[in-house]
């Protein structure tokens, strides 16, 4: 009697087991499908379009073929050159002062407003960058669009650096000091030189999230049909062409927006692969 | 010996001066962080005067008699993030118990690593996938199936859409998976092993294990993951602007379209019609950026205590 309960009863344990370990299983198969998905379809819809014309080519007007999106590579191009000027001074030196003196009140704080600035929806950075120069200047430059973006790019560039930084033995820099080596060039020529792999591809994770965003573009940068390389100007981009192309009612377009979107995932799935192979530390905060 | 103090100070100190720009430039991301905030609530004063706390529970958005209410976009945005959290929480800790508890294989690794790469997916091809892809097979097959067996549900009423809440609820699930999954990995990774090793010796199996060792002292790192998650669910912009539908109605369906803050400032900022439209526009800002802010420090509150106990430990 006794016996039989218990057989019973480890036969249940059994089955609940068995059922837990086939609904994880199915979720971590189900985790993988969109990614399947997304990139089938983007390869699969995209790659027709695909021809050296349009890498070189300006978009086409309605019912012509051919168009490309020549200017909007060369302005995602100038939009994450500009982020990069302002953000990079700011998050490597930044993350500096906080890995070597940020210990106390004021680290913790700033440490603080890195974490909430990389919560703030990129959008709002939008708003900020409408104000500081848009308002101003009368009119949508790329100027606005790369400092919008340089304000997605800082919490970015500021943590990396500052693990990075870390993770430089202290016994490296005892020695550098111990020789005489004014304290700054020691930050320098020694922190900052033996850190910078883990900087770099930090920055490179920055540069391609940069390059995806569209929200912080869309009144600063606004957009353009043409060529442009002047910084106070409207400038085209790839994820705003993407962004108009998709939600127009015209088929071309469309194909222009999925050819355009597989550029994209290319561009940035290659950075992101190449550093997660080259260090397996960087998670994605 | 005051006078060779007072030297030391007027001389150039390369270090001093280094230390001090470094400190600048950190000290940069907190005041932009107040300007932004200073900055959007110059610009909404007048729509903050002109409409004060009935803003948040007035349901009507009509620029041509310049009446704003916020409501709508403050129901849509919950509901999409909700939905999303719905679909993701489980799914991305099924995934992390069977990669972290399970499964720890190359092959985990990657499961792992395609659920990350998520992530880095720019928001606006999401969009894209969302209109063409997702949102017709939607209503073509799922809704009106589930229209046809669970149609007494109020949510589930209405014609099928594409272009709904349903489908920006399920991009929005794709697009904080990654994060759910990772930060929840990483927390059960930071349990110590002794805890799995002593439900082993009381004879646990693989699911009394989780249910014994690993989840509870888990929980609060897991629902920071969570608000973790559904802060990058509210401030999530341009693939839920392209699938949502955009029409500013609180309706019970999620086969309907809606809207949220976030696609409103996208949608409309350009298009402002007047002042106080503009005005009423960064007010919508203000309580995007709070909420936001809001949820994260929690967040990080929830997860930085779990690093922390780990480390004295």
């Amino acid at each position: 009697m006794e016996n039989s309960e218990q057989k019973s009863n480890s036969v249940a344990r059994k089955i609940k087991e068995k059922i837990f370990l086939g609904t994880v299983m199915a979720c971590a198969v189900l985790a993988v499908f969109p990614l399947v998905l997304l990139l089938g379809y983007v390869i699969i819809k995209g790659i027709s379009s695909i021809s050296p014309a349009f890498f070189t080519n300006l978009p086409a007007p309605v019912g012509e073929s051919g168009g490309g999106i020549g200017n909007g590579i060369i302005g995602t191009f100038m939009i994450v050159l500009i982020g990069a000027f302002f953000s990079f001074p700011i998050g490597i030196f930044g993350g500096l002062w906080l890995a070597e003196s940020g210990k106390g009140k004021r680290g913790f704080w700033i440490r603080y407003a890195v974490d909430v600035m990389s919560g703030i929806p990129s959008i709002i950075f939008a708003l900020f960058a409408y104000v500081i120069f848009v308002l101003p200047m009368h009119r949508f430059s790329a100027i606005a669009g790369g400092f919008a973006v340089s304000l997605v790019m800082i919490p970015y560039i500021t943590r990396t650096t500052e693990e990075m930084i870390k993770m430089v033995p202290r016994t490296l820099k005892e020695s550098a000091l111990a020789l005489g080596i004014p304290e700054w060039r020691v930050s320098v020529s020694i922190v900052l030189r033996s850190a910078w792999n883990g900087i770099f591809t930090g920055v490179m994770l920055a540069i391609a999230r940069a390059a995806g965003e569209t929200a912080p573009l869309l009144f600063t940068a606004f957009s353009n049909m043409y060529w442009n390389v002047a910084l106070d100007k409207p400038t085209a981009s790839m994820t705003v062409q993407i962004y108009t192309y998709s939600i127009s009612p015209y088929e071309e377009w469309h194909k222009l927006a999925w050819a355009g979107s597989l550029v994209l995932v290319a561009f940035v799935l290659t950075i992101t692969v190449l550093v997660r192979k080259f260090s397996k530390r960087i998670t994605y905060g | 010996m005051s006078w060779r103090k007072q030297i030391n100070k007027l001389e150039f100190n390369p270090d001093r001066a280094f230390k001090n720009m470094t400190f600048v430039m950190a000290a940069i991301i907190p005041v932009v962080f107040c300007l932004i905030l200073l900055m959007l609530i110059w610009e909404s004063i007048p729509s903050i005067k002109a409409f004060g706390f009935k803003f948040l529970v007035n349901s009507h958005w009509n620029p041509i008699t310049d009446e704003y209410g916020a409501l709508p976009y403050i129901y849509g945005t919950l509901a999409s993030s909700f939905l999303a959290l719905l679909i993701a929480v489980p799914l991305g800790l099924g995934c992390s118990i069977f990669l972290s508890e399970i499964h720890k294989s190359k092959l985990g690794g990657y499961i792992s690593t395609m659920v990350d790469l998520l992530a880095a997916i720019p928001s606006v091809v999401y969009g894209l996938w969302g209109i063409f892809i997702l949102g017709p097979f939607l209503s073509s097959t799922i809704q009106p199936f589930l229209g046809q067996y669970f149609g007494f549900l109020p949510i589930f009423q209405g014609p099928p859409m594409g272009l709904s809440l349903m489908t920006g609820g399920i991009i929005l699930a794709i697009m904080i998976l990654p994060t759910i999954t990772a930060v929840s990995r990483e927390v059960f990774q930071a349990i110590p092993n002794n805890l799995r090793e002593s439900a082993i010796a009381l004879g646990a199996n693989k699911l009394e294990t989780v249910k014994m060792a690993v989840l509870p002292p888990a929980v609060s790192g897991i629902v920071g993951a969570v608000i973790l998650a559904l802060g990058r669910a509210v401030g999530e912009t341009m693939a839920v602007t392209m699938v949502i539908g955009n029409r500013p109605e609180i309706s019970g369906s999620i086969f309907a379209p809606s809207y949220t803050l976030a696609s409103v400032i996208a949608n409309e900022f350009a298009e402002a019609s007047s002042p106080m439209n503009l005005s009423a526009i960064f007010e919508i800002g203000i309580i995007l950026l709070l909420v936001t802010v809001v949820i994260n420090g929690l967040a990080r509150i929830l997860i930085w205590k779990i690093a922390s106990k780990n480390q004295i430990q």
